[in-house]
């Protein structure tokens, strides 16, 4: 093997391969060729680094520089002055890691974004070549499956799951070693399987797919030691199709494992077998519910069907089925390796662990961060975060995506983890995590959710199919400044009709995200409804542009700029803007720069 | 892959591979690359520190460069850096100088001392 002096990381993560990563890469392999550093010097694509926003993202060891935002046109001077030379090139640095009059630059660990992170989950995203089991491997990998299958029995496994306190990641919370357990406690006589949910439908998160490109032996080890626990011989990954890069690489390190013998047959000499296979999914958010997941595995229509039996009973081909999420998974060789204790010193009381969240909306460091449990929203958002961007006022916070609730601006101080967040009528969900500004109309934003789950209801039942569509129809006139005090009552009501009547999970929690902002916002409603206005001033049924005749000095620029011509006036008097003309573009506001224009 | 031992044998002949990716102390050899370094025959230097690392098989050792430290007549400069103990600054390298280095310094902890600043000055 060769020895390389440095080691160039490049993220090949979704983010910073649509940012153009490949292409670095490239011109990094032709300068370094260039530069007869090719022997020296190794390029190592990974996953995802979490600061998606800089990408494309790039890490020189050991120096540990870690430049930003690279362009092709940088790759020459990286590889002359700091590869050739040992000069980092300090304006390409991510300006966090610059310190101010010293030629150091600070470690990572030392950035803000990185300072209150703690990495189990994705601890090696970002490290290793997920596409090199040897590199997974150098980093401790496959070392829990094999402890468990040369010195564990099944029920020692599922004990140490058990006593860690982990809970499932995918949404619900459930304790995963009480799931190992029931699995294990039916009989297998028929066999069973372990099944991974990749489904990941809740718009705007992102966190197992990059799990899956970064670091995919995670899970793949993890599924063979549940396997081992509960007794099954087969697996499925079930990964929505839209997930290219994370389905290959995925593909690779099965055949890798395969390879090795570390899936398949009499694994570590232990007897025990297990095979492990991809199913992809067209990516109908209602195909993540485990039921219909599981019907989807063998072929039929996601559709859920009705529970108890739970998949642990009867699952795919009606045969027992431990399912567990990607994060779930990614979690249990390094509490298999560093034991049930260590584990839960980490987070709160009844939610141990770290979690990982995928930050986007009106936040500076869009990405992905994994915190301890209990960490507050406000140290989430405004330390790892890096705060909302253009001095703006934090508004809201939407945990749980179509599934969740709104965490206000007071309650900004609670502690994340699962019962403190439904205790506000929220919940953990998978962990998307959108922020909201003064900007955002908070009746827009329950819209809009409900407009995804009336696109994603299966229609299987009722409640769900005609429900949501009724208590879209009603926000949807809400907007428009058609509603009613009456509305509000009955959004409320439908509401809970809905979370009663639905057969699965889509349902009964498609409504919580206009319950928590009727709860946290009803002034906001009672504005659309009453005074006919949206506070943010994002309706724009309910906008309009005026010119204040005392601020206006004439100059003209508005009317040159209005799409429609809809400004007119004489040039030194006020002009006007002729309202039935206006299409509320706001490009006007824009360009005046008296300030004269306002909207409201 | 029939036994611990085979993983554990894949792991360490990948683990020199990563180390300098881990976060843990080091020890660090630095070559002085700049022009006056490059033109003073740094780079067979620093290609002979990595031939030796990598033949003796050391894990936790990390080569790096860093620009002109301002002793040009003196070049090429290595400064070896063993965690807890003091920085060693060799001058006027050679690669033959470099093996030493390695196998005294760096496995035996051994400070070459006619090879460094002190002697030289
Ligand atoms: C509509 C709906 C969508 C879901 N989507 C996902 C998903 O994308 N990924 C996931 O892991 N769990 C999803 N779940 C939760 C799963 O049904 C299941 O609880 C979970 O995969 C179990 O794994 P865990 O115990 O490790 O969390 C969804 C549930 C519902 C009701
Ligand atoms: S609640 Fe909705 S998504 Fe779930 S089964 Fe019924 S119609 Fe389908
Ligand atoms: S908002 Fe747009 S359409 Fe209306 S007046 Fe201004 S520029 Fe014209
Ligand atoms: S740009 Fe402002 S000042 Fe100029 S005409 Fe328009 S409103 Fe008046
Ligand atoms: S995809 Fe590159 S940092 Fe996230």
């Amino acid at each position: 093997m060769e020895f390389a002096r440095g080691h160039v990381l490049v993220c090949g993560g979704t983010g910073c391969t649509s940012s153009g990563c490949e292409q670095i890469i490239k011109e990094m392999e032709a300068q370094l060729k260039a530069n007869g550093l090719e022997k020296e010097i190794k390029v190592v694509k990974t996953g995802c680094f979490g600061l998606c926003a800089l990408g494309p993202i790039m890490i020189v060891y050991p120096e540990g520089a870690f430049y930003s935002r690279v362009k092709v046109e940088d790759v020459k001077e990286i590889v002359e002055e700091h590869l050739l030379k040992g000069r980092i090139v300090k304006h390409l640095l991510y300006n966090e890691t610059v310190q101010e009059g010293s030629d150091e630059i600070k470690s990572l660990n030392e950035v803000q974004f990185y300072q209150k992170q703690m990495r189990v989950a994705l601890r090696n995203c970002g490290v290793i070549d997920p596409e090199k089991i040897d590199e997974y491997i150098a980093f401790d990998g496959y070392k829990a499956l094999g402890k468990v299958l040369t010195e564990m029995k099944p029920e020692e496994v599922i004990d140490v799951i058990k006593e860690s306190g982990l809970r499932g990641r995918g949404g619900g919370g459930f304790p995963t070693g009480m799931k190992w357990q029931f699995t294990a406690a039916s009989s297998g006589e028929n066999g069973k399987y372990v099944a991974c949910n990749a489904d990941e439908g809740d718009p705007g998160a992102f966190m197992d797919r990059s799990i899956l490109e970064g670091d995919p032996h995670s899970v793949i080890e993890a599924m063979a030691i549940a396997a081992y626990a509960v007794g099954a011989d087969q697996g499925y990954i079930y990964i929505r199709a839209e997930y290219p890069i994370a389905v290959q690489r995925l593909q690779i390190a099965i055949d890798q494992a395969k390879e090795y013998g570390l899936l398949g047959e009499n694994i570590f000499d232990s007897g025990f077998n297990f095979n492990l296979e991809l199913r992809l999914g067209a990516g109908a958010f209602v195909c993540g519910e485990e039921t219909a997941l599981m019907n989807s595995i063998e072929g039929m229509r996601g559709e859920p069907r009705p529970r108890p039996p739970f998949p642990a009973v009867k699952g795919l081909w009606e045969k027992p089925t431990l399912l567990n999420n990607v994060e779930t998974y990614a979690n249990i060789c390094q509490i298999i390796l560093n034991g049930a204790d260590w584990f839960k010193g980490i987070g709160t009381e009844k939610s141990k662990g770290t979690k990982v969240f995928a930050l986007g909306g009106k936040i500076n460091n869009t990405g992905l961060v994994e915190v301890p449990m209990g960490t507050t929203l406000r140290e989430i958002i405004e330390e790892v975060g890096g705060g909302i961007p253009n001095g703006k006022k934090f508004k809201a916070a939407q945990t749980g995506g179509p599934s969740g609730g709104c965490i206000p601006a007071h309650l900004i101080d609670t502690p994340i983890d699962y019962d403190s967040l439904m205790a506000i009528g929220s919940m953990m969900g998978s962990g998307g995590l959108i922020v909201m500004d003064e900007d955002n109309c908070m009746v827009d934003i329950a819209k809009f959710f409900l407009e995804f789950t009336v696109d994603e209801s299966c229609g299987k039942c009722t409640p769900c199919r005609i429900g949501t569509k009724r208590l879209y129809e009603i926000l949807d006139k809400i907007t428009k400044g058609q509603g009613t005090l009456e509305d509000l009552d009955r959004l409320e009501e439908l509401s809970h009709m809905i979370k009663e009547g639905s057969l699965c999970g889509l349902g009964q929690t498609a409504p919580n995200p206009v319950l928590s902002t009727l709860h946290y916002f009803r002034d906001e409603y009672v504005a659309h409804v009453v005074d006919k206005k949206c506070p943010a001033g994002v309706c724009k049924d309910l906008l309009s542009y005026s010119i204040i005749a005392d601020k206006c000095k004439g100059c003209s620029a508005c009317a040159r700029k209005c799409p429609v011509g809809a400004i007119t006036g004489e040039i030194k008097n006020p002009f006007v803007i002729d309202t039935d003309k206006c299409i509320k573009c706001g490009a006007c506001v824009e360009t005046c720069k008296f300030g004269a224009i306002v909207k409201g | 892959m029939k036994s611990l031992a085979d993983l554990e044998a894949i792991r360490k002949k990948t683990l020199d591979q990563v180390t300098l990716r881990k976060d843990e102390d080091s020890v660090r050899i630095v070559v002085g690359m700049a022009t006056c370094g490059i033109a003073a025959g740094a780079r067979p230097v620093m290609n002979a520190f990595m031939e030796e690392v990598a033949k003796r098989g050391l894990e936790n050792v990390t080569i790096t460069q860093t620009g002109c430290i301002g002793m040009c007549r003196l070049e090429p400069i290595v400064e070896i850096m063993v965690p807890g103990k003091e920085k060693v600054t060799y001058v006027k390298m050679s690669p033959e100088k470099a093996a030493r280095v390695v196998a005294e310094h760096i496995v035996n902890g051994n400070v070459v001392a006619e090879y460094t600043v002190g002697a030289a000055e």
